[in-house]
């Protein structure tokens, strides 16, 4: 019996041998020295059928502990928020989900058009002109955008905001380590929200400042008085962003940012475990020729039919290798299709009511905790779906303790520092119900006692 | 004609293949979204607000809220349903029919594997949340990093490259720690000729000099040329093994052995790994680093452009360098096993990208793997180079072949001869649609004339690689009779050739309500 996954039968191998003209499958491997073949079967774990293959999986998936059976309270970057069942179901159509980049665009009009689409709906979200078709995720749109700084202003110098998702500013100093001269500068975040001052002061001859909003703590940035600090310095001002945020806040466009990046995980992509998930890049129609990554274009055929093609393609790596703006090959084109249907099923008024309900939310869950427990607000900077608490003691140990009750209190923030170690980033979305949040005040007060 | 294309394939009418009805690809249009909204509809609900409203100005003030909506759709859910539907008919995927694009291995999806990385015990974990509660996500992780040290011969893997391209950064990251490390500068990477666009990009964008080295009259690396080019400079090397003409660099142990002895580290691009399962393995041909393509080689499905995985395997002398966060496994005292995310590893290039990887794909990897084993793999390996060099030996009399002799799972044809007929590459690869089937990798490797890149993988059937080779015959002899039906083409889908110098010229990259 030949493998459910592989066509060809004997009769069939028999036949095309012989047309090709070899005696045996062993003579198409001739030209493999010797030294280097593997002479021994692969050891590896015995083949399952399908059957086997789900209670397997299925196996692995029952150790792990879902925000089914544990009320979540951590976000951190990645967070649980409703997806409508659209979302899957246009995924699950296997035109989208079995093609490759769309290299001929007279077969892949589909994913051509979701993706214009897409970069419509990014544009205006944060208030830019263009959008490009995404890239990988938050942090690596964000190197990307450090980098087309980089090339864009010929300046050596990174300035990051503090209160950046630390991933992200991990990501930026790894990607530009190796680059010749390259120093990064972290303007501080007392308060929770970024300084303004402090960027004024460090973007002066910076190709970059960089700041997060709403930012990792959740603090809504002041982006209007970071804009007035980095104006004139001639370093390009870039706002990585929630795009759930911006539902309701005033886009970094309208506050003149140069380029905008993100990660469309908040809308209709799920938590899986960190990825995957898509970054977005955002920027103004005049930097368009210097954008990483593919991006989508309308244009005719000949009988004068709207269509659309991968365009500016000369940007790209398989049509200029070693000079592209970026290694990229391909966007993260399913996970912006997910993002894509998701914002249209919620639509503007959806999604500003879904923005609201985590702010709603989380106030609630703010004032609830301050009126009863003993814990108070990190900061006192407005936040939107997530905030820090002061414990007063080791916030891993209220994680370890909160998670016996059946709750992800938070996410600890002793890996950024000492000066964290009692602080916890709580985080709560329109999925938590007021008596999740009670129930979790409840059993927070209680740790606390 | 094959079942699956003639399937595809509606009513008769002017350039249909004879004997052939023209493809039906989906509706000739699709309105935009944008177009079809009508204000105050909705695809999506929430629940009643159960606790206080707060009031977004007073808590951010005025300059900090949103004034102006954004430009998304109004529509109910069924229209919203029926409209990605109908997108979904004008793209054509594997499901669909025969996908032979040279070095993208596209290969059939398991339709078991997106049930299986859909579980909720997959899908709805946190990345950050304490491992305790994620051993079943850690403890596939850690067994999908040891399959593929065995499958590649590696000494240690990190999963979270989000793709081939990214896993090549991270690769190059690596090799210039590893060297830093030394004390030693090393500022060029050497590229055959032949390579991905993405080899020289990489190293462009890793801080390095990418320096291309020719290939040779057997379409492999040029020996003397390469040894030329080695010295205390290069850093490293970069191959795919079989190459991109589909050709198993026979020299593989002597272009290492001169590499390492000019104090340079050999990187192996995994796109072509499929051809060479359970065959051969790059550890064993003495690469320091790979990486490979679950989307190509581990069947994960490439989702129009991603999402991808390209995990990096290297040598025990690399595994410092390795990006955080790697799973850790721990054995405890009761014999069980603990598993954990470390990012103390103080040599590490650091992090790449957010959380652990991107879980959802390679959990269709590991699955894949699991249902393949040992043995499977290695059919794989077999049937897919079987079918290149079926599908070569039957269209060789017909199209030019640069590079003649054994290939692996792919093979490069020239339309060098069609061309002379007034037929080019781009025309036959368009007139394919007609047939139903999704044309071949067109104009690479850089290095063949008009170049036909063919990867019929493991998971078609004689059948279907029968109606492959007939509609390629066919259109050879259209070439000659009637050559402008060829160029033309293709006649039967929902657009014709499209305008991409316009749409690079007057570039219309979002919609406007304005415009329409």
């Amino acid at each position: 019996m030949g493998h459910r996954y592989l066509p060809l039968t004997d009769a069939d191998r028999q036949a095309m041998l012989e047309a090709i003209g070899v005696p045996d499958v062993e003579a198409l491997f001739a030209d493999i020295p010797d030294p280097v073949r593997l002479k021994r079967p692969l050891d590896l774990e015995p083949a399952l059928t399908e059957p086997e293959l789900v209670r397997e999986l299925g196996r692995l998936a029952a150790k792990n502990r879902t925000t089914d059976a544990l009320v979540s309270f951590l976000g951190a970057g990645a967070y649980e928020h409703t997806i409508p069942a659209v979302v899957d179901h246009v995924l699950r159509r296997s035109e989208f989900y079995t093609a490759y980049t769309p290299y001929q665009p007279e077969l892949s009009q589909g994913n051509l058009q979701a993706i214009f689409e897409f970069q419509t709906m990014v544009a205006s979200l944060t208030g830019m002109e263009v959008a490009n078709a995404s890239l990988y995720d938050g942090p690596t749109a964000l190197a990307e955008a450090v980098l087309l700084s980089l090339r864009e202003t010929r300046r050596k110098r990174v300035v990051l905001s503090e209160a950046l998702h630390p991933h992200a500013r991990s990501v930026v100093e790894t990607v530009v380590r190796d680059l010749e001269g390259v120093t990064v500068d972290v303007a501080p975040a007392p308060g929770g929200a970024t300084d303004a001052g402090a960027l004024r002061a460090l973007a002066a001859d910076a190709a970059a400042v960089v700041v997060q909003t709403p930012n990792f703590f959740g603090v809504v940035e002041p982006l209007g008085a970071h804009r007035q600090a980095v104006a004139a310095s001639g370093a390009m001002w870039i706002v990585s962003a929630n795009p759930l945020a911006l539902g309701l806040l005033r886009p970094p466009g309208d506050f003149g940012a140069d380029l905008v990046v993100g990660d469309m995980q908040p809308l209709g992509i799920p938590l899986s475990f960190g990825g995957p998930y898509a970054g977005y890049l955002a920027a103004r129609m005049k930097d368009v020729r210097k954008l990483p990554g593919r991006i989508v274009g309308e244009t005719v055929d000949a009988a004068g039919r709207r269509g659309y093609v991968l365009t500016l393609q000369t940007r790209e790596q398989h049509i200029r290798r070693e000079k592209a703006t970026s290694n990229i090959t391909t966007n993260q084109a399913l996970m912006a299709l997910a993002a894509a249907v998701a914002m249209s099923a919620f639509g503007p008024r959806g999604l500003r009511a879904l923005a609201e309900q985590n702010v709603h939310k989380t106030q609630y869950a703010l004032q609830a905790i301050e009126a009863r427990t003993p814990f108070r607000r990190a900061y006192p900077a407005p936040v939107f779906n997530e905030f820090v608490l002061e414990l007063g003691r080791p916030a891993d140990e209220a994680v370890a303790a909160l998670l016996e009750q059946g709750f992800l209190a938070g996410y600890p923030l002793g890996s950024l520092g000492e000066d964290y170690r009692t602080k916890l980033l709580v985080t709560v979305t329109e999925v938590r119900t007021k008596a999740e949040i009670d129930a979790f005040v409840e059993a927070l007060g209680r740790w606390g006692r | 004609m094959n079942p699956e294309a003639m399937q595809a394939a509606g009513a008769a009418e002017g350039g249909r293949p004879a004997g052939a009805a023209p493809a039906l690809f989906g509706p000739r249009e699709v309105p935009l979204l944008f177009e079809r909204s009508q204000p105050g509809k909705r695809a999506a609900d929430l629940p009643p607000l159960d606790v206080p409203p707060a009031d977004p100005v007073a808590l951010y003030g005025e300059a900090l809220v949103r004034t102006t909506p954004p430009l998304l759709p109004e529509v109910s859910e069924p229209e919203l349903v029926r409209h990605y539907t109908a997108l979904s008919r004008r793209n054509y995927g594997v499901d669909t029919g025969f996908y032979p694009l040279g070095s993208c291995t596209m290969k059939y999806n398991p339709k078991i594997n997106e049930d299986l990385a859909r579980l909720d015990g997959f899908v709805r974990i946190h990345p950050l949340a304490p491992v305790e509660t994620v051993q079943g996500a850690l403890e596939l992780l850690h067994r999908l990093e040891a399959a593929l040290r065995e499958i590649t011969g590696m000494d240690a893997v990190s999963l979270l490259p989000a793709a081939g391209s990214h896993g090549e950064l991270v690769g190059l990251k690596i090799i210039a720690a590893y060297h830093r490390a030394r004390g030693e500068r090393r500022r060029k990477v050497l590229v055959p000729d032949s390579a991905h666009g993405t080899n020289p990009a990489s190293a462009a964008m890793a801080g390095f000099e990418a320096v291309s080295v020719p290939s040779d009259a057997r379409g492999l690396v040029d020996l003397d040329a390469y040894r030329a080019a080695l010295g205390p400079d290069v850093a490293a090397v970069m191959l795919t093994n079989p190459n991109t003409l589909g050709l198993f660099e026979t020299d593989i142990l002597a272009i290492v052995e001169a590499a390492h002895a000019a104090g340079a580290l050999v990187y192996y691009d995994g796109a072509n790994l499929n051809a060479i399962l359970g065959k051969s393995r790059p550890g064993d041909m003495g690469f320091d680093v790979v990486h490979v393509n679950v989307h190509k080689t581990f069947s994960t499905p490439h989702g129009g452009g991603g999402p991808g995985a390209g995990p990096v395997g290297v040598k025990a002398h690399l595994e410092p360098y390795l990006p955080i966060p790697r799973v850790v496994a721990e054995k405890r005292p009761d014999g069980s096993v603990f598993y954990r995310l470390s990012e103390d590893h103080p040599h590490s290039i650091g992090r790449v990208r957010g959380f652990a990887g991107s879980f959802g794909v390679l959990v269709r990897a590991y699955a894949y793997i699991r249902a393949l084993g040992a043995e499977g793999l290695r059919q794989v390996a077999e049937d897919a180079v079987l079918a290149a060099n079926y599908v070569l030996s039957r269209l060789k009399d017909v199209y030019d072949v640069p590079y003649g002799g054994l290939v692996k799972h792919e093979f490069v044809l020239s339309g060098r001869r069609q061309k002379a007929r007034g037929v080019r590459t781009l025309d036959i690869a368009k007139r394919l649609m007609d047939y139903g089937f999704h044309p071949p990798t067109i104009y690479f490797p850089l290095i063949v004339e008009e170049a036909l890149m063919i990867e019929p993988t493991e998971t078609e059937s004689k059948e279907t690689l029968d109606a492959f080779i007939a509609a390629m015959r066919a259109i050879a002899e259209e070439a000659e009779r009637d050559p402008a039906l060829v160029r033309s083409a293709p006649h039967t889908t929902p657009v014709g050739r499209l305008d991409e110098a316009k749409a690079a010229r007057q570039p219309v990259l979002v919609w406007r309500p304005d415009r329409s």
